[in-house]
C-alpha cells in the first residue's frame, strides 16, 4: 500500500488568506499546434506561491515546465487561465519576475562583469554606476577573479552563477531558475546548491525551480510541485518540511529519505512507457 | 649512439605554446621577406638575359624609374588619390548601406522572407556589366565610379549582415525581453553585436570589390584614375607605364587592405578573440 498522506491536491484560493507578493496561476493551460493537431503541453494548472519560498517544480522530461515558465514570466501566451502577482494580472506582461532560462545565455562578446548588469542597463542605469553596484556582488558571490574575463573562460558552475547574478541583479521578488544546475556534475551541482540557499538566504526571493534531480528538490525547497507526464498537470504538491539551515546531515534525515521514496514512486508513474 | 644525439637536436615536440607561435611567426616574416626579394631579384635576371620578353614584362628597375618620372612629371599620384578615394567612399557608403539592409531584416521577418530571394537575385547580377550605364547615369567623373563601388560592395554586406541576423539565438532575445527589454534594446545588445563577426567578416572582400568597381569605372571612361592611366598607357603601347599602374595598384591594394585589418580589430575590440 502506498502512503502518500503527504501529498495534497492544490486548491488555490480556497480558505487561505491573501498575503503580499503572492504569486498565483490559474488554470494555466497551454496549447501548440503541430502539423493540424493541437497538442495538450499544460493543462490547467493552478499554483499558489507565497511570499519567500523555495518551491520546486518536478517532472518527466517534456512536460510543459519550460512553457510554465514561459507563460509566467510573460514570453508566452497562455491558451487559457491567468498569471497573478499580488493579485494583480500580469498575463502575456514580461518583466514582472526574474527568469533565468535553461541555458546560460551569456554574451559572449561580454565580460562577466558587463553581462551581470544589462538588466540594469536596459533600466537606464548609468553603465558605470551598474557595475559599481554588481561588483561587490560578483565577489561576494564566488565570482571575484572573473569579473572581467569572458563566458567562455568559465566553467558551467560559474557561468550559472553569473546567470544567476543578472537574474538577482534585476530585482523582481520572484525569480525562476529552469533546470540551472541541469548540465552540472554532481560534485559542482552539490557546491552549486548551497551557493543557491546561501542566496536564497540572504535576498529572501521568492524561487521557483524546475528540476529532474529527486534529491536536489528536496533539498532545496519548502513545497514541491510534481508534474505528470505530458499534457503536463499537476499531479501533487508536498510540503517538504525539513528544518532549515540545511546541510548534509539533511540528506540523511529519515523524513528526506520518506519524501524520496515518495517522490520516486509518483515519478514512476509518470515515467514514459517504453 | 648516432640516433640518439639525432633525436636530442630536434628538440622535444610539445613546447610551451605562446613562445613557439611567436618564434614561429618571426620566422614566417622573415622567409616571406626573402621570399619576395628573390621573387624581384629573379624578375630582374631573367628580363636582363632575355628569358622574359622585356618588353611585356618590363623589370623591377624599369618600373621603378618610370613610376618616378610619372610621380615627378606625371599625375600618379593625383590619379592614385582619385582612385584610392572613390574606393574607400564607394566602399564605406556600400558596406554601410548593405550592414543596415541586412540587420533591417531582423525588425520583421515576412519582410525579410519577400526580401530575400531579391537579394539573392540582385547578387547574382554581374554588376560590372552595368558600367557603361552608369556611366551614363552618373557621368564621367566621380560619381558613376562611387555608385559601382557601392554596387559591389552593398549586396555582399547586405546578406553578411543577414546571415548574422539568421544566425542569432533566439533565446538570447528571450533572456533580454524577461529582464525588461524592449524590441530596440535587443537590437542594440544583441543583434547589432551578434552580427559584429559577419559583417566585420566581408569588409577584406569589400574593399577589393570596391577598387575593382572603381577600375572598371574608370577604364570605361575617366578623366582621371589608375585605371585611366592604365588604359592610355595600354593605348600608347607603354608596357612600362602599365607596370607602374599594375604595382600601384597592387600597393594601393595591400594598403586598403591593412586598412580594414586595422578597422577589424577596432570593431572587435574588448571581445574575446574566440568568439
Ligand atoms: N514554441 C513551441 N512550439 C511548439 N511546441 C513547443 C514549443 N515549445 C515547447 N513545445 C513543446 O511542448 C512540450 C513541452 O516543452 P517544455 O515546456 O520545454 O518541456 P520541459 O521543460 O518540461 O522539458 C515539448 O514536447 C515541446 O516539443
Ligand atoms: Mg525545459
Amino acid at each position: 500500500m502506498r502512503n502518500f498522506a503527504l501529498c495534497r491536491p492544490n486548491h488555490p484560493g480556497k480558505g487561505r488568506d491573501r498575503r503580499v507578493s503572492e504569486l498565483e496561476v490559474v488554470h494555466c493551460s497551454k496549447y501548440y499546434r503541430k502539423n493540424g493537431e493541437q497538442l495538450c503541453t499544460l493543462k490547467e494548472a493552478d499554483m499558489r506561491i507565497r511570499s519567500g519560498r523555495f518551491v520546486s517544480i518536478i517532472g518527466p522530461s517534456g512536460c510543459g515546465k519550460s512553457t510554465l515558465f514561459n507563460i509566467i514570466s510573460g514570453l508566452a501566451r497562455p491558451s487559457g487561465g491567468q498569471v497573478l502577482l499580488d493579485g494583480k494580472n500580469i498575463t502575456c506582461e514580461s518583466g514582472h519576475v526574474g527568469y533565468m532560462l535553461q541555458k546560460d545565455l551569456l554574451l559572449p562578446w561580454r565580460t562577466i562583469l558587463d553581462n551581470v548588469i544589462i538588466g540594469l542597463e536596459i533600466r537606464g542605469v548609468p553603465k558605470k554606476r551598474a557595475r559599481e553596484r554588481a561588483l561587490p556582488m560578483l565577489q561576494k558571490y564566488g565570482l571575484k577573479g572573473f569579473e572581467y574575463d569572458h563566458p567562455d573562460a568559465l566553467s558551467g558552475g560559474m557561468r550559472q552563477r553569473a546567470g544567476l547574478i543578472r537574474t538577482l541583479l534585476y530585482d523582481k521578488d520572484v525569480i525562476l531558475l529552469d533546470e540551472p544546475f541541469g548540465a552540472l556534475d554532481a560534485q559542482t551541482r552539490l557546491q552549486m546548491q548551497s551557493w543557491l540557499l546561501q542566496i536564497w538566504n540572504d535576498f529572501r526571493k521568492t524561487v521557483l525551480f524546475v528540476t529532474h534531480d529527486i534529491d536536489e528538490a528536496i533539498y532545496l525547497s519548502d513545497e514541491i510541485y510534481v508534474f505528470t507526464h505530458r499534457p503536463g498537470r499537476i499531479k501533487a504538491r508536498i510540503d517538504v518540511g525539513l528544518p532549515r539551515p540545511r546541510g548534509e546531515e539533511t540528506m540523511m534525515d529519515e523524513r528526506f529519505l520518506q519524501l524520496k521514496r515518495e517522490l520516486l514512486l509518483m515519478l514512476k508513474e509518470e515515467r514514459e512507457p517504453v | 649512439m648516432a640516433g640518439q644525439k639525432e633525436e636530442d637536436s630536434r628538440g622535444p615536440l610539445i613546447e610551451d605554446q605562446g613562445a613557439d607561435a611567436a618564434r614561429m611567426r618571426r620566422r614566417a616574416f622573415a622567409g616571406q621577406i626573402i621570399a619576395g626579394i628573390l621573387i624581384i631579384f629573379l624578375w630582374e635576371f631573367l628580363t636582363r638575359i632575355g628569358w622574359l620578353d622585356s618588353y611585356y614584362w618590363s623589370s623591377p628597375l624599369t618600373i621603378v624609374r618610370t613610376g618616378w618620372t610619372a610621380i615627378t612629371k606625371g599625375t600618379l599620384l593625383q590619379d592614385l588619390a582619385y582612385t584610392s578615394g572613390t574606393t574607400i567612399i564607394g566602399f564605406i557608403l556600400g558596406t554601410l548601406a548593405g550592414s543596415v539592409i541586412g540587420l533591417s531584416f531582423w525588425w520583421s521577418g515576412l519582410y525579410a522572407k519577400i526580401a530575400e530571394p531579391y537579394l539573392i537575385a540582385f547578387n547574382a547580377v554581374p554588376k560590372l556589366a552595368l558600367a557603361p550605364v552608369l556611366v551614363i547615369m552618373f557621368g564621367i567623373g566621380f560619381n558613376s565610379k562611387v555608385m559601382l563601388a557601392f554596387l559591389m560592395t552593398v549586396v555582399v554586406a547586405a546578406i553578411a549582415a543577414h546571415s548574422g541576423v539568421k544566425n542569432i539565438d533566439r533565446d538570447l532575445e528571450k533572456m533580454l525581453i524577461s529582464l525588461g527589454a524592449k524590441r530596440r534594446h535587443v537590437f542594440m545588445k544583441v543583434v547589432v553585436p551578434a552580427s559584429m563577426p559577419w559583417m566585420v567578416g566581408i569588409l577584406k572582400i569589400n574593399i577589393s570589390l570596391a577598387l575593382a568597381g572603381t577600375i572598371v569605372g574608370e577604364f570605361i571612361s575617366s578623366r582621371q584614375g589608375i585605371g585611366r592611366m592604365i588604359l592610355y598607357a595600354g593605348q600608347v603601347l607603354n608596357m612600362d607605364l602599365v607596370w607602374v599602374g599594375v604595382v600601384s595598384l597592387s600597393v594601393l591594394s595591400i594598403v586598403m587592405y591593412l586598412g580594414t585589418v586595422w578597422l577589424e580589430r577596432r570593431l572587435m575590440r574588448g571581445r574575446n578573440p574566440k568568439s
